[in-house]
């Protein structure tokens, strides 16, 4: 597993590789706000927590597609099936691979981009945090959206009509995790539904992602 | 001779082309009588004035809207488990059919705000929750007509409808965080809860109208895509030949 993992990794950083890209996507999004809405200081400083968060979730989508494609378009996927290792592991490790080239970064870069549009200073630990706690399940989510449209040609645009709605319940628990923040309310309640979507989606997703794969190379 | 022996192509075409006239004249009746009665012989509600009786038309096809998925998700399990082909085609032939209702239910919702809460649209759980649903089916129906084999199709979008009335069912209880505008069910066991008798009955009909409908129309579509498959199956044979 470790193996696959540091493979994915060296494969994701190289050239060509995908990753940065992501983070060039969030960055974009982010300066492209204000430009949309004005700049005036209240508004974005209101809006932030939701913008940092649908930002996030669409450039972790960005980078879904390549999940498992590369790896079945030089036949590598049906070789990692028929490893000792069962399928379910190496779905598990796609997703920790996607997350940390997309995931991890985009919850580092979050702060500093949040101080950009001017968020509340009680907001930015509540955003790192609920990135944190959040982007992993976005991960798992995505790696499930991904097996299943692996052996499609175009697969992407379908893939984000899949993979979208899935992300609902995150971004809610998410962005109203950063929201309460932002008030200075308690945010233990949303920032615990998140933790707990993350979990249930890594323990139980693997498996359909699996299924899913074994269906799309049979 | 158990159950699954209806699930045979054959049968299935048999017994459903005899029972199928029959569940759209009772569809026909039921609608007419239910939306007749509700339309034309009922007063008007205090607070609502006459747009109470968009009422007939919005429960009956969310109720439709939320169950066609449920029976979805049942037969993609049978699907799954079984393996019965008639199983998952009756999911594919129900998507659209959801679709419809959900896109019903949200459009004489709004026509039905508009009035009432004076705006068209307001972000609260039901509301969204709908708006979710019908993402979800258009997912499932844009799935199911990108993948070319049929066996690879059905396997998919049955795991999609399994892990997606999950992710659905979240989003509907996520979204309570927010302030919710819309009245509690109309429908429930508890009669003091539900709206009054005079609405009630007319009200039961038009469900049992739109229930009917729902069923004749999956089973009309079903029925057409086994024939679709056999066509199919003909044409590939004559190929080969």
């Amino acid at each position: 597993m470790i193996a696959l993992l540091l493979r994915d990794l060296r494969l994701a950083v190289r050239a060509g590789g995908g990753f940065g890209l992501g983070l060039a996507f969030f960055l974009i999004v982010v300066v492209l706000v204000p430009f949309g809405v004005g700049s005036e200081t209240a508004v974005l400083s209101r809006i932030a927590p939701g913008i940092l968060w649908v930002a996030a979730l669409l450039a972790s989508l960005l980078t879904l597609d390549r999940v498992f494609a590369l790896d079945y378009e030089d036949g590598a996927l049906p070789l990692l099936l028929t490893a000792p290792l069962p399928a379910e592991g190496v779905t598990l490790v796609k997703a920790l691979a996607h997350w940390m080239t997309s995931g991890l970064p985009l919850t580092l870069a979050a702060p500093v981009l949040g101080i950009l549009l001017n968020i509340e200073p009680a907001a930015i630990m509540p955003l790192f945090l609920s990135l944190l706690i959040g982007t992993p399940a976005l991960s798992m989510i995505g790696t499930f959206g991904a097996a299943l449209t692996v052996g499609l040609r175009r697969g992407g645009l379908l893939l984000s009509l899949l993979v979208l709605p899935m992300y609902v319940p995150t971004l809610i628990f998410g962005a109203e995790a950063v929201a309460r923040g932002a008030a200075e309310l308690s945010m233990q309640v949303p920032l615990l539904l998140l933790a707990g979507l993350t979990a249930g989606s890594i323990a139980l997703l693997p498996l359909a992602a699996a299924a899913a794969l074994r269906v799309n190379l049979r | 001779m158990s159950i699954w022996e209806y699930a045979n192509p054959l049968r299935f075409m048999g017994w459903t082309g005899k029972v199928l006239p029959w569940f759209w004249a009772l569809a026909i009746a039921a609608l007419v009588v239910g939306l007749g009665w509700g339309f034309f012989f009922t007063p008007e509600a205090e607070n609502f004035g006459s747009t109470v009786k968009i009422i007939y038309i919005h429960v009956p096809s969310a109720f439709i809207a939320i169950n066609a998925w449920f029976m979805m998700v049942v037969t993609s399990i049978i699907w799954l488990v079984r393996r019965h082909h008639v199983s998952v085609l009756a999911a594919k032939a129900a998507a659209p059919v959801g679709l419809t209702m959900t896109l019903i239910a949200l459009i004489t919702g709004a026509i039905w705000g508009q009035p009432t809460w004076t705006t068209w649209w307001v972000w609260d759980a039901r509301l969204t929750a709908f708006l979710v649903l019908c993402l979800f089916y258009l997912g499932y129906i844009a799935l199911w007509a990108a993948i070319e084999d049929p066996d690879t199709a059905a396997d998919l979008t049955s795991v999609l409808s399994l892990v997606g009335s999950v992710f659905a069912f979240l989003s509907r209880y996520a979204a309570l965080f927010w302030a919710t505008q819309h009245q509690d069910s109309s429908l429930s066991v508890d009669r003091a809860e539900h709206v009054s008798d005079v609405f009630y009955q007319p009200l039961l009909l038009s469900m049992a109208g739109f229930v009917l409908l729902f069923l004749a129309l999956v089973l009309m579509r079903t029925r057409t895509e086994i024939r679709l498959r056999r066509i199919r199956a003909i044409e590939t044979r004559g190929r080969r030949s």
